[in-house]
């Protein structure tokens, strides 16, 4: 008879993060619903009275804010030095071990291998692909206030965005802003199944870590950054 | 309106005629020009209100304006023709107003232009060579069309030589430049992908002189005879945007504009030609309308003579004078441009919607594998560590 395992919980998320991550989540639905709508307006108002696509463009614009003020949050907010939520989390390809960890979960990916990745908060390949959903969200800020902003040309956001103009017509950063929105719903998809995939593969509760803020494991020790990190998300100091 | 005939510069008597028009007129004010040829002094004010109007200037200036006018003297004009299709000379010839052509033709003294002057052959060429020598750093010089720049511009002359050699002498000693329609300003049709002749606009093939871009196909002969008046009255050239246009006239989107928006933000449509909406005169949105890409005063100043202009007579905007029309506007009837490499009638969001069912079956197919796939026990710690 084995031992019975012995599940450790840990404070991955902290509020901050896990809010971030829900105005995200909503602000991308919205975004995505209103702005397939301001493509193809396929709802139609009845009379000259309606507002039908000025609401929809409305709560556009103010999910659009919501998404930037969101992003920028969390951006300041791994400035702190928790264990789960600091800015280098971000970069596990610059570190040997890092490296290593992505490989164990691209194993874990193709069947090679049924290990699972040690990191307890990040998983190393999702937090690299967040890398790219930043960039990406970083491409739609620019092109969707760039669009925005040509509503009011003498204004302060239109002079700001200048460069945005010269470079790109608006009719391309249209296009862009679409295949954007089409990227961003393909790692949408990605992220759902794949959190699904390792809640039921690491037993760890990774679904109801982002209401909770607690994942568990039975690992002994937890790093985070090559440090080694407390049950609080802290970071143990090293007595020598 | 006067009904005062348009082509009393002269008839038959080419140069000797054109110098002593010249010598005569380039003494008198535009105002007193006008009154001789029999304009009422109703109808200048008139005019000055309009262009005080189309200049996006309170009605408060037009006495100001008439003022001007009616002092400054007429400045020499010269008007090259490079790769064109001469649309915008017919633009401003069919000016309905007779005061308005009268100014451009007349008062203005276009001292050379191909298309209505006079003089042909060697007697234009030097026409033009003199006015340019005589009014150094003077004159206005006008360019319609786009100057083909490929193979040393070969692919373009007028009178034995190069339009890209003519427009830098000639533009190299004007006051200013004034780069009417979408191919002056920025290569327009003609430098559409592939652009076999290397056009560019003024701007580009000649850096360094001073450009008022005047973009549309054809350009608004009022905003035109503005820009000019403006200088006329201003002793400057207009506000430009960073697209080298002037504010007054391509400041506004169309779309911000445009008599239709309330159909727009209504949610009210255009869905096919000829259909109910159509004929109610709906947003054009769905149609491809390039209004909210468009930066123009076409809504408020309209075309000849404020008659109507494309949005208006039920046809969606074509986008036509921003940078880079032809290629990023097109395709004409549809909102977002084709994407490349993926060859015509593929539109970003037919790509994105099989992008997503591929990525959702693929990760469908992997749930399924994974569902029938042993776990790896926790407890068994062979391979960790």
């Amino acid at each position: 008879m084995s031992e019975p395992l012995v599940f450790k919980r840990y404070y991955v998320w902290q509020l901050p993060v896990r809010i971030c991550h829900w105005v995200n989540a909503l602000s991308i639905l919205l975004l995505s619903i209103t702005g397939f709508l301001i493509g193809y307006p396929v709802i139609a108002g009845n009379s000259p009275h309606s507002f039908v696509m000025g609401w929809v463009r409305f709560i556009h614009f103010v999910a659009g804010y919501a998404l930037l003020i969101s992003v920028i949050s969390r951006l300041l907010w791994s400035l702190n030095d928790h264990c789960f939520s600091g800015w280098r989390e971000y970069f596990p390809f610059l570190t040997r071990e890092g490296r290593k960890e992505i490989l164990v979960m691209l194993k874990f990916y193709f069947f090679i291998d049924r290990k699972t990745p040690d990191a307890v908060g990040h998983n190393p390949l999702a937090v690299t692909a967040y890398v790219g959903l930043f960039l990406l969200f970083a491409g739609m800020f620019v092109s969707g206030f760039a669009l925005y902003a040509e509503h009011a040309p003498g204004g302060t956001m239109f002079a700001t965005l200048k460069p945005v103009y010269l470079l790109l017509s608006s009719q391309t950063m249209r296009l862009y802003h679409h295949i954007g929105m089409w990227l961003i719903i393909c790692f949408v998809i990605n992220h759902i199944y794949s959190v699904w995939l390792l809640d039921v593969k690491e037993k760890g509760g990774e679904i109801t870590s982002i209401f909770s803020g607690y994942k568990y494991t039975t690992k002994v020790h937890v790093f985070s950054e090559g440090k080694e990190c407390d049950e609080n998300g802290c970071f143990i100091k090293i007595k020598k | 309106m006067s009904e005062h005939k348009v082509d009393t510069v002269c008839d038959t008597g080419k140069q000797s005629c054109n110098a002593k028009q010249d010598s005569e007129s380039r003494d008198h004010s535009i105002g007193e020009m006008l009154r001789q040829r029999g304009v009422s002094r109703r109808d200048f004010l008139k005019f000055c209100s309009a262009m005080t109007a189309a200049m996006a200037l309170p009605a408060s200036f037009a006495p100001r304006v008439a003022q001007a006018l009616d002092e400054v003297k007429r400045p020499t004009l010269v008007w090259l023709e490079m790769q064109s299709c001469t649309g915008d000379t017919e633009a401003l010839l069919r000016s309905a107003n007779p005061t308005v052509a009268e100014i451009v033709l007349d008062i203005l003294s276009v001292d050379y232009h191909e298309t209505i002057m006079a003089a042909a052959g060697h007697q234009a060429e030097e026409a033009l060579d003199k006015t340019i020598a005589a009014y150094k750093g003077k004159y206005i010089c006008v360019i319609e069309g786009s100057i083909a720049m490929k193979d040393g511009g070969i692919y373009g002359s007028t009178g034995g030589k190069s339009h890209l050699d003519r427009a830098r002498q000639v533009c190299g000693g004007a006051l200013a430049t004034i780069a009417v329609g979408t191919c002056a300003s920025y290569g327009g049709i003609a430098a559409a992908v592939p652009n076999p002749t290397g056009a560019v606009g003024v701007q580009e093939a000649v850096p360094g002189v001073t450009v008022i871009n005047l973009p549309g196909c054809p350009v608004n002969a009022d905003n035109l005879t503005a820009t000019i008046v403006h200088y006329l009255v201003f002793g400057k050239i207009p506000a430009l945007d960073s697209h080298g246009r002037p504010l007054f006239a391509y400041g506004k989107r169309i779309h911000d504009n445009c008599e239709r928006r309330p159909h727009f933000d209504a949610g009210q449509y255009v869905e096919i030609w000829g259909d109910e909406g159509h004929r109610k005169g709906f947003c054009l949105y769905k149609m491809g309308c390039k209004g909210p890409a468009t930066f123009h005063n076409c809504p408020t100043q309209r075309y000849n003579e404020k008659t109507s202009w494309p949005v208006a007579a039920g046809h969606p905007c074509a986008g036509c004078s921003e940078p880079q029309f032809w290629d990023a506007m097109g395709p004409l009837y549809k909102r977002l441009p084709n994407v490349p490499g993926f060859g015509i009638e593929h539109t970003a969001d037919k790509i994105g919607i099989g992008m997503a069912i591929g990525v959702g079956a693929a990760f469908a197919a992997h749930g399924v594998i994974s569902a029938l796939r042993k776990d790896k026990n926790p407890a068994d710690k062979t391979k960790e560590d």
